[in-house]
């Protein structure tokens, strides 16, 4: 940058000229970055901060999985044991949320309702994921007419009325805890596959794709390494929001008779229960198991709206 | 266009047909016979039995006199109601179903798109919070969860409606709305959000820049446009109210398909199970299908024959 002399510049003449010094450049401290990089996740996470009633969620879904974990623990009572002496008691020090007609403690019942519609939730989520990621990145990777085949049969399957298809499965093979997340995962893993496979399909045209694959890198690793991390947030969103569906399903099985059976305690089943009695004027036994559904629920739908929200700022609503 | 057309149909018959060949075989493979828990029974007329049911026939047999008498709309015989067809408990319980089906997407609609509009032209405000926070609440409260609170409070506590039944239009009320909530709170949050999206639009300026009347804008020209996102999910929010339709209809009494779909698979009525699931599917992939079409023909910017390079 050429500087010019003051008369030029019609600066009043008080301004001594020798002011105007061009500042030294220091090339390397240029360079240096003043703020702290931030990764993508540590970007969306702080977007996620911002969003109270999802860390709300969050805080809750945390505070039921240690209540899941622990709260059998700390109460005195089992969840099997039955006291017929203490049937229908409102909830009181003794017995926080009640008991039910066979003396058993409700509120131990509700810590196990958790760990169930937890593990469910999860080990959901889970098979999705590995299923849905394995063959939608294949389906996307290739392209094509392996794509396109694969993409019918996805098709298909999309088609199948899920809550029936799992209806199905559990009349034929039988009501309990790992049918209901089989029965889940067979037309489940669906809808995690067509959102990789999209994604995949618009990654994998980008450069450092072909940077890589000019490398010779194997598919394998590209599909791992390059195509799978840039697609982890609208994973990360599916699975949040499969959770909830998957804990809805258990518990509309149990209430209809086809999940967990009797002995053991689920949501579902304990909603089912306090229904036939809501007119004895017993509340408690309805009210903590569908409070509990509602609440999970809700935690995860807001927890889910919020990392779309934040791990996808484009898609900002 | 037809050729859209008869390629989606052609998918969709392969889709029933799956569903019909999965569901046959899983029922088939369920071990033993259905008249095995009558142990009066004798030998002789446990043979009878089964070949009255055709059931002694090879199963690829029986596969296809299924698939033919399907084909001619027959859905075989109940095996735990004697005398009765699956046929006379469909055309006894779908009409039930259909009306509560019928209303409850109706409601959903209604109130789903009007709540997402106001909450879209107060965007930010406190009723659009209002909106969202009861959206939000009505997809995390299961529909049954729902029923069982409305029964609580509007049947037992304040005994505004009757508890179960289905025989005046006050016993329509309840399962109704504990049905509509879970799909009106859809159709509220993309209403909203296309709503949102669509007011952005430059035709919209040019539409207030003419003077258009606010409500004029807001039918005319927003709300159509809106509207798109939401014809898309009809048709898996019909799969859900659907499915809804099992548990509110046990929970209320009402003497529908779900409640009958419920006790079948209680009973373990193997043919009811079959024939109601095909039934239920071949609607659902029906509606489906209708969404498609009428995507269509709403947004003539899809060409239906080009949706596959979409």
């Amino acid at each position: 940058m050429e500087l010019l002399k003051y008369e030029e510049r019609n600066i009043s003449p008080e301004i001594p000229d020798e002011w105007f010094v061009p500042k030294a450049r220091n090339n390397q401290a240029a360079e240096a970055v003043v703020r702290p990089s931030l990764s993508y996740w540590k970007d969306s996470w702080h977007r996620l901060l911002k969003n109270k009633l999802a860390i709300a969620g969050m805080v809750f879904l945390v505070f039921l999985a240690i209540l899941a974990i622990f709260g059998p623990l700390i109460s005195p009572h089992s969840v099997e044991t039955q006291k017929l002496t203490m049937q229908n008691l409102p909830p009181s020090s003794e017995y926080w949320f009640g008991t039910d007609d066979l003396g058993r403690d409700v509120f131990t019942r509700t810590c196990y309702g958790a760990r169930i519609s937890l593990f469910v939730g999860l080990m959901a989520a889970l098979i999705d994921f590995l299923i849905g990621v394995v063959y939608g990145g294949f389906s996307g990777y290739k392209g094509g007419r392996t794509d396109n085949l694969m993409m019918r049969f996805v098709e298909i399957l999309y088609g199948l009325p899920y809550l029936l298809v799992v209806i199905l499965v559990m009349v034929v093979i039988g009501p309990g805890l790992t049918t209901i997340i089989l029965a889940l995962s067979i037309t489940g893993w669906v809808g995690m596959a067509r959102i990789v496979r999209g994604q995949v399909l618009q990654i994998k045209n980008y450069e450092f794709v072909l940077a890589s694959k000019t490398f010779g890198t194997k598919t394998a690793r590209i599909i791992r390494k390059n195509l799978l991390p840039n697609t982890m947030g609208p994973i990360i969103v599916q699975m949040t929001l499969t959770i909830p569906s998957a804990i809805f399903a258990e518990a509309f099985l149990s209430f209809i008779g086809l999940g967990i059976q009797a002995p053991h305690a689920s949501w579902g089943v304990m909603a089912n229960d306090g229904l036939s009695t809501i007119l004895s004027g017993y509340w408690w036994r309805l009210f903590f198991p569908t409070l509990f559904i509602s609440l999970t629920m809700f935690a995860f739908n807001v927890l889910g709206d919020g990392l779309q929200d934040a791990l996808d700022p484009k898609l900002r609503r | 266009m037809s050729t859209y057309l008869l390629k989606r149909f052609i998918a969709m018959i392969i889709t029933l047909w799956l569903i019909v060949t999965g569901t046959f075989f899983l029922m088939h493979s369920v071990p033993g016979s259905p008249f095995n828990e009558e142990r009066t029974t004798n030998a002789a007329i446990q043979k009878n039995l089964e070949s009255y049911y055709h059931l002694d026939e090879p199963l690829l047999v029986q596969y296809g006199n299924y698939l033919k008498a399907l084909v001619k709309m027959d859905f075989g015989p109940s095996i735990k109601k004697s005398s009765q067809t699956v046929n006379d408990l469909l055309g006894r319980g779908f009409p039930v179903s259909f009306e509560l089906g019928f209303y409850t997407l109706i409601l959903a609609i209604l109130s789903g798109i009007t709540l997402g509009v106001i909450a879209a032209l107060r965007h930010n405000g406190i009723i659009d919070y209002l909106a969202m926070s009861i959206a939000v609440l009505g997809i995390s409260i299961p529909n049954f969860v729902m029923a069982t609170f409305l029964i609580e409070q509007l049947a037992v506590n304040f005994p505004i409606f009757p508890v179960a039944t289905w025989s005046s239009p006050s016993h329509m009320v309840l399962p109704i709305l504990a049905l509509a909530t879970g799909p009106m709170a859809i159709i509220a949050r993309l209403t909203r959000t296309s709503m949102l999206e669509v007011l952005t639009q430059d035709y919209i300026r040019t539409a207030k820049a003419k003077g258009l009347s606010p409500v004029k804008i807001v039918f005319k020209h927003a709300l159509r446009n809106a509207l798109l996102p939401v014809v898309t999910v009809l048709g898996s929010l019909a799969a859900s109210i659907l499915t809804g339709t099992f548990v509110i209809e046990k929970i209320f009494a009402i003497p529908g398909m779900g409640k009958y779909f419920v006790d079948s698979i209680n009973t373990r009525d193997y043919p009811v199970i079959m024939g109601t699931t095909v039934f239920y599917s071949g609607i659902l992939i029906l509606m489906l299908f209708l969404v498609d079409l009428a995507y269509g023909v709403l947004d003539p910017r899809i060409k239906l024959h080009k949706k596959e390079a979409k």
